[in-house]
C-alpha cells in the first residue's frame, strides 16, 4: 500500500476512535451523575432472611400497610407461589389491593417465601427481583391519583400470569 | 475466475454439516413454539379447534413451551450452529485440517448426548424452569447433567481449534493468524473462560441439590453465577456474525475489507471487556452493594467502544463495496450493493436491525435508567433484534452460501431465499416494536398474556398486542420458506453449486497489525485480570453469607 493511503486509513481510524471513546464515556458519567448526585438508585444490600421462617420473621410476620408517620407508610410484602400477601397471612384473596391518600410516601419491603418473583409498580421506579433469602426495598412517592396495578414480572410457575396487584391512590 | 467446485475439507465438511442439522432442527421446534406464544399475545389459543397448549403432543402448557422455545433457540441453535461454523471456517482459513478428527466427533457426540439428556425431562414436563431455570425452581436433575455436557463439550471445540491452530504456527512461524481463524479462536476462547461461572454454579449448586445431596440452595449465588456466563453468551452468539460481517460479506459483496488490524483490535477488546459485566443483569437484585453494580455498568459502556468500531470498519467496507460497483456519492453506494443475492441481503438486513438492538441495550445497561424496564417485554424485544435477528438471520444468509458449498448444489431458489429474508426483517420490525413499546408501558416478560387477568385492565396493551401475532406470524411464514429452501436444495436442486468461500481483502491488511495483536498470552491475562476485578468482591462478599437454605420447588 503506498504510504500516503496507510496515512489516510490510520486517520479515518483515528477520527472515529475519539467519539467511539468519548460518547461512552458521556454516558456513563450521565448516570453517575442521575444516580449518586440525584439519588435515583437501585437495589442495595438490605440484609438477609431465612426463606423456610418469613412467618416468624418481623416485619414479614405482619404483611400489610401501616403508617409510619405523617404521609409515611410502609408496605410490608410476602411473595408466595402465584399470590402477593400484603395482609394477615389468613387473607386467601389473590388480587391485593392497598390505599393511600395522594401524596403518600411508601416504602416497599419485599421478599419470597418460596421461589423468585419480580415487583414492578406502574409509572413509579419502583422495579425490583424479589429472591427468597433476601429482603428487597424501595421508596416511592404517590401524588397523582388513580390505580397503580402491580405484577410479579419473574417467571413463578403455571399461575405466574394471576399474580398481580392494586395499589389506590386516592 | 477460478472457483472451487468441490471444498477441500470434505471430512471437517461432514462434521459441521451434523452441527447444523441438530442446529436447524432446534430452530424448527423453537421456532414453532414461538409461532404459539406470538399468537397467545395476540388473544390466540386455538386455530379451527386445535389448541397450541393440550391438542400438539409433549406439550402441557404455555411455561412448557417457553421452556422448549428459549432452551432450542438460545442455547441449542445458537451453540450447535456456532460449533460446526468456527470449527470448518477455522480450519479453511488456516488451511490445515483438524489434527484429530476423531476427537472433534466425539465431541460433537458429547454435546448431542447432553442435548438429549437435557430434552427428556422438558419433553416430559419434568423441566418446566425456562432455559435460565432460577433456583430454588427445581428441575429433573437430567435436566441440570445435560446442560452441564452441552456446555463441556463445547471447550472440546476450543481444544480442536487449539490444535489445529498449533500446527498451522509450527508451519508459519512468524506469520500473522488469518483474519477468520484468529476470530474463531477470541470466540471460543472468551467464551471457554466465561463458562467457569455455570459450570461452578451447575457442579457445586445445581447438581447437588437436584440430587438431594444437599437440602437447599442460595438463589442470589445461583443467578451471580449464571449472569457470569449468561452475559458473555450473548457475545459468543454475537461473534460468530461479525466474522461473517468482516471476513465473509465484503467478499460477496464485490468489496474489501477496510482495516483488518482495526478489526483484531476489536475482537480482542470483546475477549477483555465481554464478561466483567454480568451483574447488569442483577440492577434490580437485592443483596448486591452499588458499588459493583456501577462497576459493571462502567465495563459495559466499555463494550460499547469495540462495538462502534465494528460498526465503523463494517459499513466502511460495505462502502468500499458499493464503491467498487460503481456508487458514487454520499448515500448512493447504498443501493450498488448486491441486494439481489439472498445471503448478503439476509446479512445487510440483519445488521439494519442489530443497530435498534444495540440503542435498546444501552437503555437495558444504563445502572438506573434499567428501572425502567427491567423484565418488562422490552428486554424481549431487545434481545429478538441481537439474537433473534442480527445473530439468526445472519446465520441464514451464512446457510444460503455454505449449504450449496459443502453440498455441491445450487441454491434452489435465490428469489424465495430474498422473499424469506425481507419477511424476517419486516415481521420481527413489527414484533419487536410492539414489545418495545409494550414494554415501556409496563408489560412483563415470561407471562402468558393472552390469559393474564390484569389485560383487562390496560386498553394501551390490549391494542398493540395484534401486532405480536402479525409480527409472529409473518416471522413463522419467513422460517417455512427458510427450511424449504435449504431442503429443496439439498433434494431437489439439479444444477451444481457455483459459490467460493468468501475471503475478504483488506485495504489495511494484516501486515500492518502490530505483532502484539497476534499474541495470547497478554490478552488472556488482561481478560482474567478484569473479572477478577469485577467479580472477586460481590463474590467474596455473598460466600461469607452463603445460606444454603431454600428448598426445591416445582410450581408447575
Ligand atoms: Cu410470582
Amino acid at each position: 500500500m503506498q504510504r500516503s493511503d496507510r496515512l489516510s486509513i490510520y486517520l479515518y481510524e483515528f477520527a472515529w476512535i475519539l467519539p467511539s471513546i468519548a460518547i461512552p464515556v458521556a454516558m456513563i458519567v450521565a448516570i453517575a451523575l442521575s444516580s449518586f448526585a440525584m439519588g435515583i438508585n437501585v437495589q442495595a444490600d438490605y440484609g438477609r432472611i431465612d426463606p423456610t421462617r418469613v412467618n416468624e420473621t418481623p416485619p414479614f410476620d405482619r404483611p400489610g400497610l401501616r403508617q409510619v408517620g405523617p404521609n409515611r407508610y410502609e408496605a410490608v410484602i410476602v411473595a408466595e407461589i402465584w399470590r402477593w400477601i400484603a395482609a394477615t397471612p389468613d387473607d386467601k384473596s389473590r388480587r391485593v389491593e392497598l390505599t393511600v391518600p395522594r401524596g403518600s410516601e411508601v416504602t416497599f419491603i419485599v421478599t419470597s417465601r418460596d421461589v423468585l418473583h419480580g415487583l414492578k409498580i406502574q409509572n413509579t421506579a419502583i422495579n425490583m427481583m424479589i429472591i427468597p433469602g433476601q429482603i428487597a426495598r424501595a421508596t416511592a412517592k404517590f401524588d397523582i391519583p388513580g390505580e397503580y396495578l402491580f405484577v410479579c414480572h419473574e417467571y413463578c410457575g403455571t399461575g405466574h400470569h394471576f399474580m398481580y396487584g392494586v395499589l389506590r391512590v386516592e | 475466475m477460478t472457483t472451487e467446485r468441490v471444498h477441500r475439507y470434505p471430512a471437517e465438511g461432514r462434521l459441521a454439516a451434523a452441527y447444523f442439522i441438530v442446529a436447524l432442527t432446534a430452530l424448527a421446534v423453537g421456532g414453532l413454539m414461538g409461532t404459539f406464544q406470538a399468537l397467545n399475545y395476540a388473544g390466540i389459543d386455538e386455530i379451527l379447534g386445535f389448541n397450541f397448549y393440550s391438542d400438539v403432543p409433549f406439550i402441557y402448557s404455555y411455561y412448557q413451551a417457553l421452556t422448549l422455545h428459549g432452551v432450542l433457540l438460545v442455547l441449542i441453535w445458537t451453540t450447535f450452529f456456532i460449533c460446526g461454523f468456527l470449527l470448518y471456517v477455522a480450519v479453511h482459513s488456516l488451511g490445515t485440517p483438524l489434527p484429530s478428527l476423531r476427537f472433534a466427533w466425539a465431541t460433537f457426540g458429547l454435546m448431542l448426548f447432553g442435548l438429549l439428556l437435557a430434552a427428556v425431562p422438558i419433553l416430559t414436563n419434568d423441566a418446566t424452569v425456562l432455559f435460565t431455570f432460577y433456583p430454588p425452581m427445581k428441575a429433573s436433575p437430567l435436566y441440570y447433567f445435560g446442560l452441564t455436557l452441552v456446555v463441556v463439550a463445547t471447550w472440546g471445540v476450543l481444544a480442536s481449534l487449539v490444535q489445529t491452530y498449533l500446527v498451522w504456527r509450527r508451519q508459519h512461524p512468524g506469520v500473522r493468524t488469518p483474519l477468520a481463524a484468529f476470530m474463531a479462536l477470541v470466540t471460543m476462547t472468551m467464551w471457554t473462560i466465561s463458562t467457569a461461572g455455570i459450570a461452578a454454579q451447575m457442579i457445586f449448586l445445581m447438581i447437588p441439590w437436584s440430587l438431594g445431596v444437599v437440602q437447599g440452595t442460595d438463589p442470589l449465588l445461583a443467578r451471580t453465577l449464571f449472569w457470569f456466563t449468561g452475559h458473555p453468551i450473548v457475545y459468543f452468539w454475537l461473534l460468530p456474525a461479525y466474522l461473517s460481517w468482516y471476513t465473509m460479506v465484503p467478499k460477496q459483496a464485490g468489496g474489501r475489507l477496510f482495516s483488518d488490524p482495526m478489526a483484531r483490535v476489536s475482537f480482542l477488546l470483546f475477549l477483555l471487556l465481554s464478561i466483567p459485566v454480568g451483574l447488569h443483569h442483577q440492577y434490580a437484585d437485592p443483596g448486591i452493594q452499588h458499588a459493583m453494580k456501577f462497576l459493571h455498568a462502567v465495563f459495559t459502556f466499555g463494550v460499547f467502544f469495540p462495538s462502534l468500531l465494528t460498526f465503523f470498519n463494517v459499513v466502511a467496507s460495505l462502502e468500499n463495496a458499493g464503491r467498487a460497483r460503481g456508487g458514487t456519492g454520499w448515500l448512493s453506494w447504498i443501493v450498488k450493493l448486491p441486494w439481489g443475492n439472498a445471503s448478503v441481503t439476509a446479512q445487510l438486513l440483519a445488521m439494519i436491525l442489530f443497530a435498534f438492538g444495540g440503542i435498546s441495550g444501552l437503555v437495558n445497561a444504563s445502572y438506573n435508567v434499567n428501572n425502567v424496564v427491567h423484565n418488562t417485554a422490552w428486554v424481549v424485544g431487545h434481545f429478538h433484534l441481537t439474537v433473534g435477528t442480527a445473530v439468526t438471520l445472519t446465520f441464514m444468509g451464512v446457510l444460503y452460501w455454505l449449504v450449496p458449498y459443502l453440498s455441491g448444489k445450487r441454491l434452489f431458489s435465490n428469489r424465495i431465499a430474498l422473499i424469506q429474508a425481507w419477511m424476517w426483517f419486516i415481521g420481527m420490525a413489527i414484533f419487536s416494536n410492539a414489545l418495545h413499546r409494550l414494554g415501556l408501558l409496563g408489560m412483563p416478560r415470561r407471562s402468558m398474556i393472552g390469559d393474564a387477568p390484569y389485560l383487562a385492565l390496560q386498553p394501551e396493551w390490549q391494542n398493540i398486542l395484534p401486532f405480536i401475532g402479525v409480527g409472529g406470524v409473518l416471522m413463522t411464514i419467513s422460517g417455512l420458506l427458510f427450511f424449504a429452501v435449504l431442503i429443496l436444495t439439498l433434494t431437489a436442486s439439479k444444477a451444481p453449486a457455483n459459490v467460493e468461500f468468501p475471503r475478504a481483502e483488506a485495504v489495511s491488511g494484516p501486515e500492518d497489525a502490530p505483532a502484539i495483536l497476534d499474541r495470547w498470552r497478554p490478552w488472556i491475562v488482561g481478560a482474567l485480570v478484569l473479572i477478577a476485578i469485577a467479580y472477586v468482591p460481590p463474590l467474596v462478599a455473598q460466600l461469607a453469607t452463603l445460606s444454603l437454605t431454600s428448598p426445591g420447588f416445582r410450581p408447575w
